[in-house]
């Protein structure tokens, strides 16, 4: 039997993937991993079991994989999908059909939260239970084991029953736990799956040589009994199941059943769950039943056909209560699903014989990834004991507003002695995770490991935390550990954060990484964690391991360093042992990087020991210094109540009637979370300065704010604030002052590549610099607070036309958790700063949403009146349609505020209802100059009672023209909201569409999109996409009345800006696709600017602007911005990975791409030639009355 | 008309040979000087401190952003991670060895003692029809001694030869305190060809925003005469092929290095400035100027004008040469 330390993910795809021909996927979160390890092997050309390469295909949504699937499966292939959430939801309508036609698949499915007051990317069973009524077969898998066996039990009972399945586990819980399982061979997988059932399969295809017709349309004659036919097929499911099971066990000695019952054999108090839960409630009812409680579980695998017979032979005939978990809610019905077929069951199964039901009661637990925990059970035991027994309750929150939550005791700790646990705070960008994963691997092939991550929702300076488990015995524990005994900190900051001994166990060890001498750590510990060390009896340990990996070049990888202190300190194998196989895994692991790196890292492990010191704890607290507040004390209340408990992880504890009932929460919070995520920050050079914006137009994180001020305003200005002259003519006395918000900088040094001045006699430094942030912190939060103090300058008196001018608009988006030196958030952030007091944004799911609008905090703010982006998420797919939709509404409310006004005419005065009515409000001083008669009007309209004045102050808004926009990356655009896209684009109506395109799935992490270039690389296309991108700009201006414009910010910021504005001041469907670098690039962030430059310059990505005004006044609507190529294609691609490791994999077929790529470029580039020296004619007038 | 030469026991059609550019990057830029007539082509240099470089970048590119976000736990595929190593110049150059008739030569630029021979012979495998020895540092250490350098050379050819059955050069630097007897000294230790001389490409100073830089010059005409100097004074004195480097622009310009006696002549500098076609251009002049002087093969003028080996003891044999060295340096515009 061969062992491995894998998770869930790979459980089932290494089964799935070993017996299937065709995968077609979509990725999502968190199954995404699945559907890469298919791709992965297939281009490692790795078989399947019969012998054949299965074929992975990415299709532009699950909708389109299940349409491809459905068309595979009748093709008579064996074929498979990977998917959870909204994915699974868009695969209904085939599910029905794929059922219908008794097609055999599975569905492996990561099992997570759907979208409803807030999308979720974590686990619970609310997707798979909204397909229970597709006519799939539901098959339930608890943990990574579970998931590797059910996945054979599933394909091998599909192919014997004709019923599909899906095959589900715990999103993230399962699909992301790393723990040890013993692997299904080959052998096993033949032995359940006889090839005679899949040429059956085969053999039911379509096929001309034997030709019928499926899929017919069937009238009210026959529809219904042709419905009943396939009950036959569904009742056999059950046995078919069990005997696979059966011989899975006579194989592998795994016993598994359709309803597992564990605990007491006389048990007066059963759960009935499904998933992983059911671990956890094994465990504690073994716990329990030791301690003489008579309490069971009854685990529910198959849950569609649903094994009435099973469940009820399952449980022990002493049974008097039961209590139903469902991992998900249905609102406004009488219980969740598992617990109404168990009602139902229960209630048929004891029609017929003497024995009184057992009390039957339901509730939910683990929402989201919620915790479920020995403490959670415990607690549902202690009250199904009650003689009246809730009959529905939550579990796991605090519900204190329908009173539905069970009390428990959260500190019950039933783990064995001999599990060592393990918890480690760091940051993503510090290898923590990575370390730990290595160790698990380590330690995987000696004892039973399992691992689980838990990453904040930033995506620069993110926060992880390890939590890892090590035993003699199986580990079934899908929680987070408590009770550590060894705590590794491999941050210092993060003490300060987040409450790191929380989960120490008394006398646990506190690894703490630092750059203290060891005498000094002591004192450098704030007062409530040193009160926690002296409680806790903690022994602790420091190392600063940024210098020995300094010393040893190896700076900033300081996970090797810790990673040889855990071995060190822990004692999970004895050290010497540890040491060979640290220093083996770094030979493998770095063994390609050469030998003098393997050497360094060698030497990190033997350094380390040296280097690592244990910390005298004296007997008494010595420091005075406090845990500073997450959140200022004069932010909003919610931000102090709510927003502030999530950001110190505090938010399992936030009770239901604290949060919003409809998912609406304030704007401008990430100005309270103070981050100091970065040591080097932007400074300011103000003698050098030109004053030019560049800086302030490209910073990603909008931490570079300028304004300029009179100069009598700098009476009582700190000492250290920093001030220059304004340059401009005819403002004499004006001051100038760049301010840089450093706590909130990413240190991605942007603006530095952006600054177009250098010091005489010193290139390198530019009049914006980075710098080191602790000597300067003190200094410029004073600085900041003054700066505030300054008014915001007037928008109307503002040169909205150049880059100088944007940088004294404020922007409406700011301190995103973007990546550093994001390529996206410049352009949003220049929106907020040209439209966001009248904005209105639809936002498509992917980065732009997570960094938009992940909780706990929003980047999207308002100004000082308050006003600023109205900003939404709908879905991923239906983005352009939502935004629509937005427009929809202000049209309409536009007209009905248009009419009123007109009809009060007579009452407001004529006037002023004529300048409303007729007032031209393209430029910032015509708004501004409306917003002043909107004012007016309504002081006029106060104290009238009249029904006009009510209608009309409900819509009185719209009165200044509202600006929305549709913002989403590549995937939505050019994929998966294709068509919506195109079809808003078609509708004629005043909506504003920006691309972020980063040319790849940036959000789920590298996968190819139609807007992939030819001949780079992206998960899904290893060996490099075949396929030009696709040009979404050509096929909106196919349609004549779309303004057009493809920008690239890095490239020519100027007309990125332009574009902009033509396009909001274009009366109708206006197509921004703007080029945004991206991590997925394989760059080093701070060149993202000059990769634009490079795009534009080699004739990659040439800048067009479309203007339909400018062909309905007789001239060429077509503008080819940017000059012929003037660089070679290879000195823009040449400095991405995406590009050069296909050149590293695969030489001739880069060398060919390449050369299509450059005929490509080539091509496009005459084709706009052509269409730039046209006139107007070429081109598909506006069909729109009145243009 | 008898064009056809041998270079270190490679028989080639013609004597100009096409060295490392940014032309044989791609097998068609190699197949284009093939076309135009080259007679052997040396690829651009495997750079192992360059490889070195970019595994360590791939490896950080690949690492930037995983394990932070749960959604993105990696941003490329794993195969992304592959080890850049030699694969994409040995593809090339295998394939490019494939697709011409004429003998292709790899030029590798070694750093460590493993990467000088394992690189050497992954190159023999691929089909290089010889290997040339780009031995280019720029020995930052002042302490550093003349001897220590010879030795270096004399090390990594000894090694390199060990390793590999095909025929091996020596790029030299000019740099020497004794070129001469570096030369005699890598002769001895087996080199198959040497190669006179490598261009140092140095940085160089920009007056106008005070910074250093990158200096990339092609080569002129002018600069040939030092490499001529050297073969004319080795020619006959070393077993091995010469090669002459730099400096060609006009056919007569390859007559002159053969004239002093290179087995062949390589150009990079002429084939950037006017395109591979401009091979044409130069063997077409050749073979006039050949046919104007009455000769009928290049072995035949080869050396004409070299010092005679049996002359090196008399002063007076190399009066040309050193009158000629004496005169330039005492007129105004000498060369140095």
């Amino acid at each position: 039997m061969t062992h491995a330390t894998i998770d869930g993910n790979e459980a089932a795809a290494s089964v799935a993937y070993r017996l299937n021909e065709v995968c077609c996927i979509y990725p999502i979160t968190p199954s995404s991993p699945m559907a890469e390890l298919a791709d992965e092997w297939a281009s490692q050309r790795r078989p399947n079991v019969w012998g054949t390469v299965p074929t992975v295909v990415e299709m532009q949504s699950e909708g389109g994989a299940a349409g491809a699937l459905h068309g595979a499966l009748q093709g008579g292939a064996l074929s498979t999908t990977f998917t959870a959430s909204q994915g699974l939801l868009l695969m209904i309508p085939n599910m029905y059909k794929i059922a219908g036609e008794l097609t055999p698949s599975v569905f492996h499915v990561a099992a997570r939260s759907l979208a409803a007051q807030g999308l979720s990317i974590f686990g619970d069973h609310s997707d798979v239970m909204a397909v229970r009524q597709t006519g799939f077969a539901i098959l339930a898998s608890g943990s990574v084991q579970e998931a590797h066996d059910l996945a054979l039990v599933a394909q091998a009972a599909t192919l014997a029953t004709r019923v599909p399945f899906v095959h589900f586990f715990d999103g993230f819980r399962t699909s992301h736990e790393l723990n040890t399982v013993e692997l299904l061979t080959d052998d096993d997988l033949r032995a359940l799956v006889p090839e005679e059932l899949v040429r059956a399969h085969r053999g039911r295809a379509l096929s001309p040589e034997r030709p019928f017709i499926r899929g017919t349309a069937q009238n009210p004659d026959v529809y219904f009994q042709a419905r009943e036919t396939v009950n036959p097929f569904y009742a056999r499911v059950p046995d078919v199941v069990e005997d696979a099971m059966a011989r899975l066990r006579e194989r592998t000695g795994r016993a598994l059943r359709l309803v597992e019952y564990s605990g007491h054999p006389e048990a007066d108090r059963v759960l009935i769950v499904m998933g992983s839960g059911a671990e956890t409630v094994s465990e504690t009812v073994a716990w329990l039943a030791a301690r003489g409680e008579r309490v069971g579980l009854a685990q529910v695998r198959l849950y569609r056909p649903f094994p009435v017979r099973a469940l009820v032979e399952a449980l022990p005939a002493s049974v008097k209560r039961i209590a139903v978990l469902d991992r998900t809610k249905e609102p406004g019905s009488i219980g969740e699903p598992l617990f109404l077929d168990v009602v139902a069951a229960m209630t048929e199964a004891h029609e017929d014989d003497d024995r009184v039901l057992p009390r039957i009661v339901g509730g939910r637990y683990g929402l989201s990834s919620k915790e479920f925990t020995p403490g959670m059970v415990a607690g549902v035991f202690e009250a199904l004991a009650a003689e009246r027994p809730r009959r529905r309750f939550t579990v796991g929150i605090v519900d204190d507003v329908s009173q539905t939550s069970l009390d428990y005791d959260a500190a019950l700790d039933i783990e064995p002695p001999d599990t060592v646990r393990a918890v480690f705070f760091g940051l993503g960008s510090d290898g923590t995770v990575g370390a730990n994963k290595n160790t698990i691997k380590i330690l995987g092939e000696h004892m039973h490991a399992q691992g689980y991550f838990v990453y904040d929702s930033k995506k620069s300076g993110s926060q992880t935390v390890s939590h890892l488990r090590f035993g003699p015995k199986e580990i079934r524990a899908p929680y987070l550990v408590a009770n550590a005994s060894f705590v590794g900190c491999h941050q210092f900051r993060l003490l300060e954060q987040v409450d790191v001994l929380g989960r120490a166990a008394p006398g646990a060890t506190l690894l703490l990484n630092c750059r203290y001498a060891p005498e000094e750590v002591w004192d450098a510990l704030p007062r409530p964690v040193q009160e926690q060390v002296l409680n806790k009896k903690i022994e602790l340990y420091a190392i600063d391991a940024g210098r020995i990996a300094r010393d040893v070049g190896l700076a900033g990888r300081i996970n090797v360093v810790l990673q040889t202190c855990f071995f060190a300190i822990s004692g999970v194998l004895p050290r010497e042992e540890a040491i060979v196989r640290i220093k083996e895994a770094i030979t493998k692991s770095y063994g390609r990087r050469g030998p003098e790196v393997v050497q360094r890292n060698h030497a990190a492990v033997d350094r380390a020991l040296e280097g690592l010191h244990r910390i005298e704890v004296p007997d008494r607290v010595t420091s005075t210094r406090e845990l500073a507040p997450p959140v200022p004390a004069n932010a909003p209340e919610f931000v102090r109540n709510v927003t502030a408990e999530m950001m110190a992880g505090r938010g399992d504890a936030l009770p239901v009637s604290m949060l919003p009932v409809d998912g609406t929460y304030p704007s401008g919070t990430t100005a309270y979370e103070k981050r100091n995520i970065s040591e080097l920050i932007a400074a300011w050079d103000e003698e050098l300065c030109i004053q030019c914006g560049n800086c302030s137009f490209v910073c990603p994180h909008s931490v570079i704010r300028s304004r300029y001020y009179d100069s009598v305003r700098l009476d009582g200005a700190p000492d250290g604030f920093r001030s220059a002259p304004l340059e401009g003519p005819g403002l004499p006395d004006r001051r100038f002052t760049l301010q840089v918000y450093l706590e909130d900088c990413t240190g991605c040094g942007l603006c530095v590549e952006a600054c177009p001045v250098a010091a005489p006699g010193d290139s390198a430094r530019k009049a914006i610099n980075l710098a080191d942030r602790e000597p300067l912190l003190a200094l410029e939060r004073e600085n900041i607070a003054f700066f505030e103090t300054l008014p915001a300058n007037d928008r109307s008196r503002v040169d909205f036309g150049t880059v100088r001018g944007t940088q004294f608009l404020e922007p409406l988006f700011e301190f995103s958790g973007a990546c550093e030196g994001c390529g996206e958030t410049p352009y949003i952030k220049l929106l907020s700063q040209l439209f966001g007091d009248r904005l209105t944004i639809a936002n498509a799911t992917g980065c732009s949403s997570i960094y938009g609008g992940n909780l706990p905090t929003t980047p999207w703010t308002s100004d000082a009146d308050g006003r600023g982006p109205a900003w939404s998420n709908s879905l991923f797919e239906d983005n352009a349609e939502f935004g629509l939709g937005l427009r929809l509404a202000a049209d309409g409310h536009t007209e009905l505020a248009r009419r009123r006004l007109g009809e009060l005419r007579e009452t407001v005065g004529a006037e002023l209802i004529d300048a409303i009515l007729d007032a031209p409000q393209l430029r910032e001083s015509e708004l501004h100059a409306q917003r002043e008669r909107i004012a007016e009007l309504m002081r006029r309209l106060e104290g009238l009672d009249d029904p006009l004045v009510t209608d009309l102050l409900s819509v009185v808004d719209h009165l200044i023209r509202r600006s929305v926009w549709i913002v989403g990356g590549d995937g939505w655009a050019y994929d998966i909201g294709s068509g919506g896209l195109d079809h808003v684009l078609a509708s004629g109506r005043n909506i504003n569409v920006l691309v972020l395109d980063t040319e790849v799935y940036s959000n789920t992490g590298g996968q190819m999109s139609k807007a992939t270039p030819l001949g780079a690389v992206a998960k899904f296309a290893t060996a490099g996409k075949t396929v030009a991108k696709k040009d979404l700009a050509l096929q909106a201006i196919a349609y004549g009345n779309v303004y057009v414009a493809r920008v690239a910010m890095g490239s020519d910021s100027q007309h990125t800006l332009v574009a902009f504005r033509e396009a909001e001041a274009y009366d109708g469907p206006s197509l921004l696709i703007a080029y945004s670098h991206c991590i997925a690039h394989g760059i080093e962030m701070r060149s993202g600017l000059d990769q634009q430059y490079r795009a534009v310059a080699s004739g990659y990505w040439p800048l067009i602007r479309y203007d339909p005004m400018a062909r309905a006044a007789g001239g060429n609507p077509f503008l080819l911005d940017s000059p012929r190529p003037r660089m070679r294609l290879s000195d823009y691609t040449d400095r991405e990975l995406r590009y050069r490791s296909l050149a590293s994999s695969d030489p001739a077929e880069a060398e060919r791409l390449h050369g299509l790529a450059e005929q490509a470029v080539a091509q496009r580039w005459a084709v706009y030639e052509e269409m730039a020296t046209s006139g107007p004619q070429r081109f598909a007038a506006d069909a729109r009355k009145d243009r | 008309m008898e064009l056809a030469t041998s270079y270190m026991g490679l028989a080639l059609r013609n004597p100009l040979v096409a060295s490392p550019s940014p032309l044989s990057k791609t097998v068609d830029g190699v197949r284009r000087l093939a076309d135009a007539g080259v007679g052997a082509v040396v690829l651009y240099s495997l750079f192992e401190e360059q490889l070195r470089r970019e595994a360590a970048l791939n490896e950080q590119l690949t690492d930037a952003g995983t394990e932070s976000f749960a959604e993105a736990l990696s941003y490329f595929p794993v195969t992304t991670a592959a080890e850049p190593g030699p694969r994409r110049y040995l593809s090339l150059l295998e394939r490019a060895a494939a697709s011409v008739e004429i003998p292709v030569i790899a030029s590798l630029n070694g750093v460590t003692p493993g990467g000088w021979t394992d690189y050497a012979r992954a190159m023999q495998d691929a089909g290089a029809a010889a290997i040339e020895l780009n031995i280019y540092y720029l020995p930052g250490d002042p302490r550093i001694s003349g001897r220590d350098v010879e030795q270096r050379h004399i090390d990594v050819l000894t090694r390199v030869k060990d390793a590999v059955s095909v025929p091996v050069a020596v790029k030299l630097g000019p740099y020497f305190s004794s070129t001469g007897e570096m030369a005699l000294a890598l002769d001895a230790a087996g080199a198959d060809g040497l190669v006179l001389f490598n261009r140092l490409l140095q940085p160089d100073i920009d007056p106008d925003t005070l910074s250093v830089g990158p200096a990339v010059e092609l080569s002129n005409p002018a600069e040939g005469r030092l490499a001529r100097t050297w073969i004319a004074l080795l020619h006959g004195r070393v077993r091995a092929s010469l090669a002459a480097t730099t400096g060609v622009e006009e056919p007569t310009d390859v007559a002159r290095y053969l004239l002093a006696g290179a087995d062949v002549v390589m150009t990079t500098s002429a084939l950037l400035r006017h395109g591979p076609g401009y091979a044409v251009v130069l063997l077409d002049g050749l073979r006039a100027w050949i046919e104007r002087k009455g000769f009928t093969s290049v072995d035949e003028l080869r050396g004409m004008l070299a010092v005679a080996p049996s002359a090196d003891e008399t002063a007076e044999a190399r009066a040309d040469y050193v009158s000629a060295l004496r005169e330039a340096n005492s007129s105004t515009y000498g060369p140095w």
